[in-house]
């Protein structure tokens, strides 16, 4: 295999940005995302509102540790979880919004799969454990949503990243 | 009377951004081994990255700061019930200070505690020593690996494994392999043949008391754990199931004893974020040394 060149792209991604990268492809994103996970994923499928619009959004699987000092949040550790647990929604999730990504680890099924490339989505692999790593992409935290629902580590955090890297494992095409 | 909610702190502290020496030379040992130019070595090193900046910032090593699990071993007569309290007042305030997550949910409203506290967590298990001084150690065991631990009754039909070495074998591979990356590899194993449901379990989370590169004094065992190790490295799961040269970076093994009826293995995995401390506290309170 040649060097690892990876692929920059400023978010929002376009649908032709998505169709573009193929499996084993490195990617580093900048721009916003939002974490979600089990509680947001199931509150979601059940066809609650999202608190912000997440149309064409990239979510990350995470329950990330983050401090307020002085009034601000900082992300002190943000790596993936595992995302199979999310297959029973993900698909719905990616037609409904539009999803244009879906970071998390270990891969997903089928029906994921078969909505990534009917909607133009792609799923990222983040490393696993590697929460400092990502941390230190993560610049600032922008807002947080449901977080008195659901507590911290299942809240939706806006996070501004910077050349976050992610590895394509499920492509659009 | 001196308070140990320092040193207590100061051990979850160290135990959820600093990877003990043992660990750290195996991933080493498997970055260099693998693939270069490869998604896989890439994610070997985002890991170095990792616990280098863990260690630096002293700030969580996985964001998931799992299970707490202490063993505990007390002079005779020691106060269990006085120490526990202080236990939790330092699993509380390292919540507070962003060493742990906020991991206990009531599992019927989803309601999280906020500082760790709550039925079943976190878990202590205490035992007696003939010595004047507490030996603490403290394991983190994050969710993404529990959940792909596995126990298997033998004889299992399906996958045609029967009661002996040769099934055993099989049933522990067959856990490796559905795991695939999900439990964060290169892991290491846990496995406890025989033993009882529940007790199972316990013990072959309590073989990650062990270090990677120690060698297991049962020859049969030891023989065991090696081949177990040449096969799961032979699977090319490799690190996060990118493929490659090393799935795991160990295998531990215990036997209990077991009921004519039942033929249990039960298999922990760790993931490579093996989170494993421990500590001599004196009749002072204070730490006399580090255990790994």
């Amino acid at each position: 295999m040649a060097v690892l060149e990876p692929h920059k792209f400023t978010l929002p991604l376009t649908e032709k940005d998505v169709r573009s990268l193929k499996k084993g492809d490195l990617v580093f994103l900048s721009g916003i995302i939002y974490t979600g996970r089990d509680a947001v994923h199931k509150y979601l499928y059940e066809g609650h509102e999202p608190p912000i619009s997440l149309e064409n959004a990239v979510i990350y699987h995470c329950g990330p540790v983050v401090l307020k000092e002085d009034n601000i949040w900082r992300v002190t550790a943000a790596g993936p979880t595992t995302s199979i647990r999310e297959e029973p929604y993900q698909a719905t999730l990616i037609e409904k919004f539009k999803l244009k990504a879906v970071i998390g680890k270990g891969g997903m099924g089928e029906k994921t799969a078969k909505a990534c490339r009917d909607f133009g989505c792609v799923y990222l692999h983040a490393i696993g454990g590697a929460a400092q790593v990502y941390a230190e992409h993560i610049i600032s935290v922008k807002n947080v949503y449901l977080r008195e629902e659901f507590g911290d580590p299942e809240a939706i955090w806006e996070l501004e990243v910077k050349d976050f890297p992610v590895v394509v494992v499920i492509p659009a095409s | 009377m001196h308070s140990n909610v320092v040193p207590l702190l100061e051990l979850i502290r160290k135990t959820s951004t600093d990877l003990p020496e043992d660990v750290r030379k195996a991933l080493l040992k498997a970055l260099e081994e693998e693939q270069k130019n490869t998604v896989s070595e890439y994610a070997l090193k985002i890991m170095q990255r990792n616990i280098d900046l863990a260690k630096g910032k002293s700030q969580p090593l996985c964001q998931d700061t799992g299970s707490i699990l202490f063993y505990i071993k007390t002079p005779i007569g020691f106060d269990q019930k006085a120490f526990e309290e202080e236990i939790k007042e330092a699993v509380s305030l390292a919540t507070d200070k962003g060493y742990l997550r906020q991991n206990s949910v009531d599992s019927l409203t989803g309601k999280n505690s906020g500082n760790n506290l709550g039925p079943g967590t976190p878990t202590i298990y205490f035992e007696q020593h003939s010595h004047d001084y507490l030996d603490i150690r403290l394991i983190l065991k994050g969710g993404g690996c529990e959940n792909v631990g596995a126990q298997y009754s033998l004889p299992d039909t399906t996958l045609g494994a029967g009661r002996d070495m040769k099934g055993i074998q099989k049933v522990i591979l067959d856990c490796v392999t559905k795991a695939q990356g999900r439990g964060c590899s290169p892991g290491i194993l846990g496995v406890i043949i025989g033993g009882d449901r529940s007790t199972s379990y316990s013990a072959s989370k309590k073989l990650f008391l062990r270090t990677i590169d120690d060698v297991n004094p049962e020859e049969n065992l030891k023989e065991l754990e090696e081949s177990l190790l040449k096969e799961a490295n032979e699977t090319n799961i490799g690190p996060m199931g990118f493929g490659g040269k090393t799935t795991l970076l160990g295998v531990k093994l215990g036997v209990l004893n077991r009921l004519p009826a039942s033929f249990f293995v039960t298999v922990s995995y760790m993931c490579w974020s093996y989170r494993r401390q421990g500590i001599i506290l004196n009749n002072k309170s204070e730490i006399e040394k580090w255990l790994y």
